[in-house]
């Protein structure tokens, strides 16, 4: 299992279950979950875009991402989020479509575009991976604040001077970014599980907002450590392990919040006290 | 004419059985569409139509009808989203994602298997992109099957589904269930993309359900004319994007044809781009 050739899984796979872990913690805390779920999966059409024209696919998986993003953003300014959210993430699935039609060897290597292939991840592809995480991770940084605020008080984050349009255009391209990283190596289909169920998981079991980050990365990281060990033992595609691991997170934080909510009356909730301390 | 029916575009079986699943598919798609734009269920839809891939999948398994498993699983996943059931859209959201994740992984198990079975992964294409030239003459009954109770769920509650959409609790209180309302309007969701996921394919189901409803909700003021446009639009993409597939035939790269899906696919989505000014200058004359 710590076989040479798994170094690489471990490494990558850890790294995108930190990135996931964090990134997440906002998806859950704006009620992204669709925009979070669209993204990965669409950017998929650009690695079919970036294969058909011979170029690395993680340009394409970027492009792709951030493109995506941005036209969700465009989009929504006019209408209700989740029909522009959906008929981007078509439009891109189309595209990708188109693309596939004009190569004539995909089926496999879709399929682990689609449902991840950690051990196909190679030495060289890591450090462009480690690098776009810690560019994800530094730009949560600085905004970290500004989101939190914005995410559970627009109006009093709008009266502080932060501008709502811009912050969730920022918000979106790192949610691209994170995206176009993690999807080589836990697959489009299955990102999103990692992105929200971990953090959904820590968001009912603290209120602290610092606190909450810290656990869903724990959570993310034991999840994909549990779905590469178990992977590697049955031979079964990773991303089962990781999606069912996402959903068995999110159980046990709402039964853990209704166990406690049912004793102290208060479910409990982040505060804006806590965001603006 | 030549230049726009391809010769052969009229007497050609898997085009007439193309144009007749694909047209009730966005007939069903657009009627029900309308009620998931307005209640806010397009990620519902669209995490169904995925889900009914792991249907699609454990079918495969099976050797059933792929369309059982769609229909399925699709149901199966309504209800679990119902019984999660969360009041508020983020929360709605959420348990929308977790589910989908959790049937994603399945599916992505069921696949597996089926590679492993007949060593090829064409069956997670076909499911994933769907294959409306190739379907046998023989789904036509069984897609009918589908098409009518999911059109029944709609025209029965119509009235209950206008007004729980609109208002939760003005519905209660109008004596609607409003939940038993949400689930059985889930369930023709689930029913109309399974339906879709036959004929563009599981995840392009969602263009389908999604796009021809907001472009009508944005260009008609009554619920009904919107119901009726939404289907209306729906099933015009679908027989022009089939159009252009059967002529596409004879375009570059490969001469082997585009995909259907995708011109069904940019066709919507330019019909979406065009409605947007078109629904701002109506508001602009009603307001004054």
């Amino acid at each position: 299992m710590f076989a040479p050739f798994m170094v690489n899984a471990w490494i990558s796979a850890s790294i995108v279950a930190v990135i996931a872990g964090v990134v997440g913690f906002f998806v859950v805390l704006r009620g992204a979950a669709f925009v979070a779920d669209a993204v990965p999966q669409g950017a998929f059409a650009g690695a079919a875009g970036a294969s058909l024209l011979g170029i690395n696919t993680l340009i394409g998986l970027a492009v792709f991402a951030l493109a995506g993003s941005l036209g969700i953003g465009w989009l929504s300014r006019r209408g209700r989020r989740d029909v522009a959210t959906a008929l981007i993430l078509v439009m891109m699935l189309g595209l990708g479509a188109l693309f596939l039609s004009f190569t004539v060897e995909y089926s496999s290597e879709i399929f682990s575009l689609l449902f991840g292939e950690v051990l196909g991840v190679s030495t060289n592809e890591i450090l462009p991976i480690a690098l776009l995480g810690i560019a994800c991770i530094l730009a949560i940084g600085v905004l970290y604040r500004p989101l939190l605020l914005s995410s559970l008080a627009p109006e009093s984050a709008a009266a502080r001077g932060i501008r709502l349009g811009w912050l969730e255009v920022a918000f979106l391209v790192i949610v691209g970014v994170a995206a176009s990283m993690t999807l080589p190596v836990v697959g489009a289909l299955l990102i999103f599980s990692l992105m929200i169920g971990p953090p959904a998981a820590a968001r009912s079991l603290t209120s602290n907002p610092a606190l909450a980050i810290g656990l869903s990365v724990v959570l993310a990281l034991a999840t994909v450590w549990i779905a590469i060990a178990a992977a590697f033992e049955t031979n079964w595609p990773i991303g089962f392990f990781v999606g069912v691991g996402g959903g068995v997170c999110y159980a046990i934080g709402r039964v853990i919040a209704a166990v406690r909510g049912s004793r102290t009356r208060r479910a409990p909730a982040i505060t804006i006290a806590a965001a603006a301390e | 004419m030549r230049w726009l029916f391809y010769p052969g575009f009229f007497s050609s079986s898997p085009v007439h059985v193309a144009l007749v699943i694909g047209g009730i598919s966005a007939l069903v798609c657009g009627v029900v569409g309308t009620f998931t734009v307005q209640r806010g269920q397009s990620y519902a839809g669209h995490a169904l139509a995925d889900l009914s891939v792991t249907g699609g999948s454990a079918s495969f398994l099976a050797s059933i009808s792929p369309l059982w498993g769609f229909a399925g699983m699709g149901v199966l996943a309504a209800g679990t989203m119902d019984m999660i059931g969360v009041r508020n859209q983020r929360g709605r959201d959420l348990a929308t994602g977790i589910v989908r994740g959790a049937g994603l992984g399945l599916a992505a198990l069921f696949l597996y298997w089926d590679t492993q079975r007949s060593s090829t992964t064409g069956a997670s294409i076909t499911i994933l992109f769907g294959s409306m030239f190739t379907i046998g003459n023989g789904s036509i009954p069984l897609v009918a099957a589908f098409a009518v109770p999911a059109l029944l769920i709609i025209g029965l509650l119509f009235r209950p589904l206008l007004l729980s959409s609109v208002s939760a609790d003005l519905a209660a209180a109008r004596g609607v269930r409003v939940r038993l309302a949400g689930l059985a309007c889930l369930v023709a969701i689930a029913l109309a993309v399974s339906l879709a996921a036959m004929t563009v394919g599981a995840i392009l189901s969602t263009a389908l359900l999604v796009g021809p409803a907001a472009i009508a909700l944005k260009v008609t003021s009554t619920p009904g004319s919107a119901t009726i446009t939404a289907a209306a639009i729906g099933v015009a993409a679908t027989w022009l994007g089939v159009l252009l597939a059967y002529d596409s035939f004879t375009w570059p790269p490969s001469h082997d044809g585009w995909p259907v899906s995708f011109f069904i696919v940019a066709l919507i989505f330019v019909a979406f781009l065009v409605a947007q000014p078109i629904g701002r200058r109506r508001i602009r004359q009603v307001e004054g």
